[in-house]
Order: C-alpha cells, then sequence, then structure tokens
C-alpha cells in the first residue's frame, strides 16, 4: 500500500482532476482513446473531491484488468491485487481499519467470473464498502474473450459463433446477495454516473455502482457496434429509467437496460455488527 | 503432411486435436489466450468440447470432471492460472487421472510481468499443489518439439493415469515456425476406459477418488502413487545431447528456449577454442540425473554450468545429479528478461580462467 500526503484540494474546477491523479509517474495510462473507463474515473473523483473526504483516508482496490489500473493512476492509498480477489483483499482492510473509506474499482470479468463468489460474499455480509463496476460486456485487458456480462448471442474471441452461454445481471445479482445500495449508469449519462457515485460512496452498507462502459476496441469491434462516439450514443439509446423499464414488456426490454437507483434497504453492517460482539464479550484477559 | 508455419500456442492446441483431445477447458491470461481463442473456433468444428470457466479454479475441477469420464482432456495456462489449479493438479494425481496440462510461463512471483520465463520449475517438478505426488513434466526448445510433445503427453498421461504437464516460456508460445503435424490416426485406438466412470450398468460401480480416511489405504495409495514414479524414472526419461564430446571441458544444462540460446553461444565458443556440449533435459521429471552424471564426469570435463530464465531452480537437480563430482555453477536472468548468447559466452569464459589451470 502505498500512502499520500495530505493536501488541500484546489479550488479551480479544471484542477481537480489533476489534483488526484498520479501525474509523471504513472502516465501515460494504458487505455485505448476514447475508452469509458475514464469518463469513470473523472466521474469518481469529482465525487470524492465534492464530498470533501480526506484522501488520506480513502483506500482504493482493485483487481486486474482495464478497469482495475484505475486506481494506478489516482493518488489514494491504493491496493492492486490479483484477477477477482480485490472485495476479499478490500475485507480485509476495512475489516481492520472501519474508519476508512474503502473502494473496490474492478471489471465485469474480474468481478463476476473469477471474482463472483467474493462479489457475493461482501453483498452478503453488507460491509461498508463501495464497489464500481465497470460493464463492458468483455475482457478487455487480454483482448476480447466472453465475460459473464457478454450478451448471449454476442461475439467475443471464445464466442467467435455467438456466446451460447446466458449473462448475468449485475445489479440484480447483488440485490438478490444482500447489497443495500445498487445502481446503474452509463459513460453517457455522466451527471447521474456522478450522482450515484456520490450516493454510493456515502451509504452505510454495500453499495455497488454498475457504470456502463465502452471497450470498442473489442466488444465494439467484434459486435460491429462502431467506434467509442457511437458505442457511447448507443448507450443514450439504450438506456431506460428504472420507473419507466420496470412498466415494459419483455419484448421491450430486449438491447435495453435500466438506469438509475435499484434498489435501497436499510440492514446493519458487517463491521458495526462485530464492533458489537466485541463490545459485548472483551475482557481484555480479566 | 506438409510443413505450416504456426504460432506456438496455436500449434500446441491442433497438436492436441491430431492426439483426439476433443476437450478443452480454459480461462485466459497472457501469454497463452491464443491457445482458447484457437480452441473457440476448432472444436466446434470438430464437434468437441469447448468451455471457458468462470477461473482457473474451476478449469481446474472442470478438467477433473471430465477426466473422469475417460475422455482425453486439456487445459493450457500461465503461471498465476497454473497456481489456481494445484488444488485440483493434487487431487488429479491422488485419483490417477489422466489429462495434460500446459504452462506457458511469465515471470513472477505474484502477479510478475507478461514476459517470458522458466520460473515455475519447482512448481511443476517438485510438486506445487499438496500431498505425495509428482507429475510427468515435458519442455518443448522449439515448437514442432512443443507439438510432438503435445501429442506424447497424451499416452503418457493414459499409460500413467497421471497428470502430464508441458512447461514452455513464453516464447514458445508466441513465435512463429515451420511445424509438421503427424497425420490424424485413421482409426485412433479408444483410450483405456477400464477404470473410468461411464456409467455402472451391468458392472460393479467404479470409485474415483483421492479421499482415503483410513490410513493404511491412505498409504497404500501413495505407494501405489509412488510406485508410477519410479516407473516413470525409468521409463520417461527423455534429453538431448548438442556437441557433447569426450573432449569438452565444460558443459552446459540447460531447458526449453534457453536451451537454443546455449546453443549459439556454444557454436561460437566452439569458433574461439572453448571445447563445450549441451545436456538439454527434455523431461524435467523424470530428471535425466543418471545421464547428467555419466556426462559430467567424463574425464575432460572441468565444470557443469546451468542456465535458466530463472534464480537457479533447475540447478537444485543438477547439483543433485553430479552429487560433489564436478562444480555446477549458474547463470540466470528473470522477470522476462532473456539471457543472450553473448552473456553466456562470457560466463563460460570466465568460468575458463577459473577451471584451467
Ligand atoms: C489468475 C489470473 N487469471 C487470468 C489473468 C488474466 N487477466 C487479466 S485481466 C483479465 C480480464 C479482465 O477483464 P475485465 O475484468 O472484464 O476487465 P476489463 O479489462 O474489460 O476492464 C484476465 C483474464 C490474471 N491476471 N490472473
Ligand atoms: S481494451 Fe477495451 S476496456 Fe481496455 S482500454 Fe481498450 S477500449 Fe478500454
Amino acid at each position: 500500500m502505498t500512502t499520500t500526503a495530505s493536501t488541500q484540494a484546489p479550488k479551480q474546477k479544471s484542477d481537480v482532476i489533476l489534483h488526484y491523479l498520479r501525474p509523471g509517474k504513472k502516465f501515460p495510462n494504458v487505455w485505448c482513446p476514447g475508452c469509458g473507463i475514464g469518463i469513470v474515473m473523472g466521474a469518481f473523483i469529482r465525487m470524492v473531491d465534492k464530498l470533501g473526504y480526506d484522501r488520506d483516508n480513502v483506500v482504493m482496490v482493485s483487481g486486474i484488468g482495464c478497469s482495475s489500473r484505475m486506481p494506478v493512476y489516482m493518488d489514494f492509498n491504493s491496493l492492486h491485487t490479483t484477477h477477482g480477489r480485490a472485495l476479499a483483499f478490500a475485507t480485509g482492510v476495512k475489516f481492520a481499519k472501519p474508519n476508512m473509506k474503502v473502494v473496490v474499482i474492478t471489471g465485469d470479468g474480474d468481478a463476476l467470473a473469477i471474482g463472483g463468489n467474493h462479489f457475493i460474499h461482501a453483498c452478503r455480509r453488507n460491509i461498508d464498502i463501495t464497489t464500481i463496476l465497470i460493464n463492458n460486456n468483455i475482457y478487455g485487458m487480454t483482448g476480447g474473450q466472453g465475460s459473464p456480462t457478454t450478451p448471449s448471442g454476442a461475439n467475443s474471441t471464445t464466442t467467435p459463433f455467438g456466446n451460447a452461454e446466458k449473462h448475468f445481471d449485475p445489479c440484480d445479482l447483488a440485490t438478490a446477495a444482500g447489497a443495500t445500495y445498487v445502481a446503474r449508469s452509463s459513460v453517457y449519462h455522466v451527471p447521474q454516473l456522478e450522482k450515484v457515485i456520490s450516493n454510493a460512496l456515502e451509504h452505510k452498507g454495500f453499495s455497488l455502482v454498475e457504470a456502463i462502459s465502452n471497450c470498442h476496441t473489442y466488444f465494439g469491434r467484434l459486435n460491429r457496434k462502431g467506434d467509442a462516439v457511437s458505442m457511447i450514443n448507443s448507450f443514450k439509446e439504450n438506456a431506460v429509467p428504472v420507473g419507466k423499464y420496470q412498466k415494459m414488456s419483455d419484448e421491450e426490454k430486449v438491447g435495453k437496460f435500466s438506469i438509475g437507483l435499484l434498489s435501497e434497504t436499510e440492514k446493519t453492517e458487517f463491521c458495526d455488527e462485530y464492533q458489537k460482539v466485541v463490545d459485548a464479550h472483551r475482557n481484555d484477559g480479566k | 503432411m506438409a510443413k505450416v508455419l504456426m504460432k506456438g500456442n496455436e500449434a500446441i492446441a491442433e497438436a492436441a486435436l491430431r492426439a483426439g483431445a476433443n476437450n478443452y477447458f480454459c480461462y485466459p491470461i497472457t501469454p497463452q489466450t491464443e491457445v482458447a481463442e484457437y480452441m473457440a473456433k476448432r472444436m466446434p468444428e470438430v464437434g468437441g468440447v469447448f468451455l471457458q470457466g468462470e477461473s482457473e479454479v474451476a478449469v481446474g475441477n472442470m478438467i477433473f470432471g471430465a477426466a473422469a469420464t475417460g475422455k482425453r482432456v486439456f487445459t493450457t495456462s500461465s503461471s498465476p492460472g497454473i497456481s489456481l489449479m494445484q488444488e485440483s493438479i493434487s487431487y488429479m494425481a491422488g485419483a490417477q487421472l489422466p489429462c495434460v496440462i500446459v504452462n506457458i510461463m511469465r515471470g513472477g512471483p505474484g502477479l510478475g510481468g507478461i514476459l517470458p520465463a522458466q520460473s515455475d520449475y519447482f512448481q511443476a517438478v517438485k510438486g506445487g499443489g499438496h500431498g505425495d505426488y509428482r507429475l510427468l513434466v515435458l519442455a518443448p526448445s522449439t515448437v514442432q518439439e512443443a507439438v510432438d510433445l503435445m501429442i506424447l503427453s497424451f499416452d503418457l498421461a493414459d499409460k500413467y493415469r497421471n497428470p502430464v504437464m508441458m512447461i514452455g516460456d513464453g516464447m514458445i508460445g508466441q513465435m512463429m515456425e515451420a511445424v509438421e503435424f503427424p497425420d490424424k490416426d485413421a482409426d485412433p485406438k479408444p483410450p483405456d476406459e477400464s477404470w473410468a466412470a461411464t456409467g455402472a450398468k451391468d458392472r460393479k460401480p467404479r470409485i474415483i477418488k483421492s479421499l482415503f480416511l483410513d490410513p493404511v489405504k491412505l498409504e497404500e495409495n501413495s505407494w501405489l502413487l509412488h510406485e508410477k514414479y519410479e516407473r516413470m524414472k525409468k521409463e520417461e526419461v527423455r534429453f538431448e545431447l548438442y556437441k557433447v564430446k569426450p573432449e569438452n571441458e565444460f558443459m552446459i544444462v540447460s531447458y526449453g528456449t534457453m536451451a537454443r540460446i546455449c546453443q549459439t553461444a556454444i557454436d561460437e565458443l566452439e569458433e574461439e577454442g572453448v571445447s563445450i556440449g549441451l545436456f538439454r533435459p527434455i523431461s524435467l521429471f523424470p530428471f535425466p540425473s543418471t545421464q547428467i552424471l555419466e556426462e559430467a564426469t567424463k574425464e575432460n570435463v572441468k565444470a557443469l554450468l546451468t542456465v535458466e530464465m530463472s534464480t537457479a531452480q533447475m540447478m537444485e537437480d543438477v547439483v543433485m545429479a553430479v552429487v560433489g563430482n564436478r562444480p555446477v555453477e549458474f547463470y540466470g536472468r528473470c522477470g522476462g528478461i532473456v539471457p543472450t548468447p553473448e552473456e553466456v559466452k562470457e560466463k563460460i569464459l570466465e568460468m575458463q580462467k577459473t577451471y584451467s589451470k
């Protein structure tokens, strides 16, 4: 883990992003021009700044993937871990340091394939971690293989004749597994994306923000979805506010996805509950 | 069959098909993902099974499941992925299941890097999982040899009912070379299924397991496995000699593509009047210990040099093989940096100063 010096955020709006980056050392980044991951990073930084968090108190944890490289570029405490298991590492950090703001950045393959087990258990515990899952429907970093969110029938380098598998809805999964704040937005809907990231950060318990993003380099190319701009425009066309989405028929829902706050519940948080156990039984060897 | 130009990873994939391995499970990881991508296209064409698992842990167990049915099955991965398969590899060895696992190694430990390395020697040869077991481990140095060993691996896996691992550094997977495939056996003999879980209709059920709670039974199983490993040591030692002659003063021991680089160094050293040869182990388990000892103790040999893309792993086996009869020195680079012929040459010239009175 690296610790950063605490400094005051600049007043100039345009300097905000730069203030939170690790310039020089870590740039240029690995992302393709036009990749949506950078949009999510911008939204995240603006919200952390707006909420006035002390960045020494923020821990960014990620696994492996294009999405998971995000914490490398931002100047918070950061922990870059194994593919799929960021949430297990994050649970360790949060449990050891319950007062820290722990944020996990993950991709669809990272969170839902190799990390699927850790994902559902973090939801189940309702541990106070915010997870931002950047869903680009494919494995970007390794060159375009199918992921658990590659739509049935879609092409990837490991589903060259169309995906024969069913795909996950990460938000449904998280809600069912016990997450207490679940929202979805896209890299087109930046103001909304910022709002749900901000609310997720402020939520006590396990919160998930699914950010629909473009991997035009692989998903776009293999599925004839055009360049970054046309993919991002397609999110504008296919995103439906959740209230409206719920009233749509199954046929109308094909190719569409809901955005907004999908579920929010109040449940006791894991670190708090464990503290109660300690408080009730602690005797310090007496 | 005519020669075709192929990338190592794709040639390995095609070789498995020629060996009748129609069941492939995988998880993407650089630098072997091309095997998965090749198989995703080819398996449906041959009516075989291609499945990208949700992780290498899943893949290891998918292989167990498919192997238990008596079918030829394999997977490919790279170092961190192979680490995740160790549990199932141990279980397959314990349950005596044949399968082939290919590790296109990258630098480690941990996430390491994605460039070629040979740093998983211990993991492959000494047992990366728990328990008293061994893998039969083969290491090709050319794409053609990768094809040949891949086909052989399936036969050896069946012969011993044991997992076989083929390890190649990232270069083997990524480089393109002309290869020739043996013609597909027109009438491949079906693998021996006398032990497999094929449905217990009209016969007693067969039980495939590695669990033996009775210590006597577990010990029995462990000695049974041990006997197989001893048999491998007798029957499956493979190696190649390059310019090994009675007058040689030095001998390099090196495997995989590293050995090819050493050949270049040896050619150049020869021109400079240094008498030197190469011992290239092809089977890493069983290790050609007796043969190395025999060559090392030839009258004129002054010292051995092991060259590896690691921080001296195989060297321990070479030291054990020569049992103190000759000095063994080491030269290696790691982290994805490959020793150059010049570096190897320099090391040998240095050794010449030390050992030639
Ligand atoms: C144990 C292990 N297996 C495989 C890999 C290779 N790997 C790195 S990133 C990745 C997939 C990333 O996909 P995703 O999480 O969807 O993120 P994206 O790159 O699309 O943002 C894989 C398979 C690895 N690093 N470790
Ligand atoms: S490969 Fe895809 S996900 Fe990765 S940076 Fe490029 S566009 Fe983004």
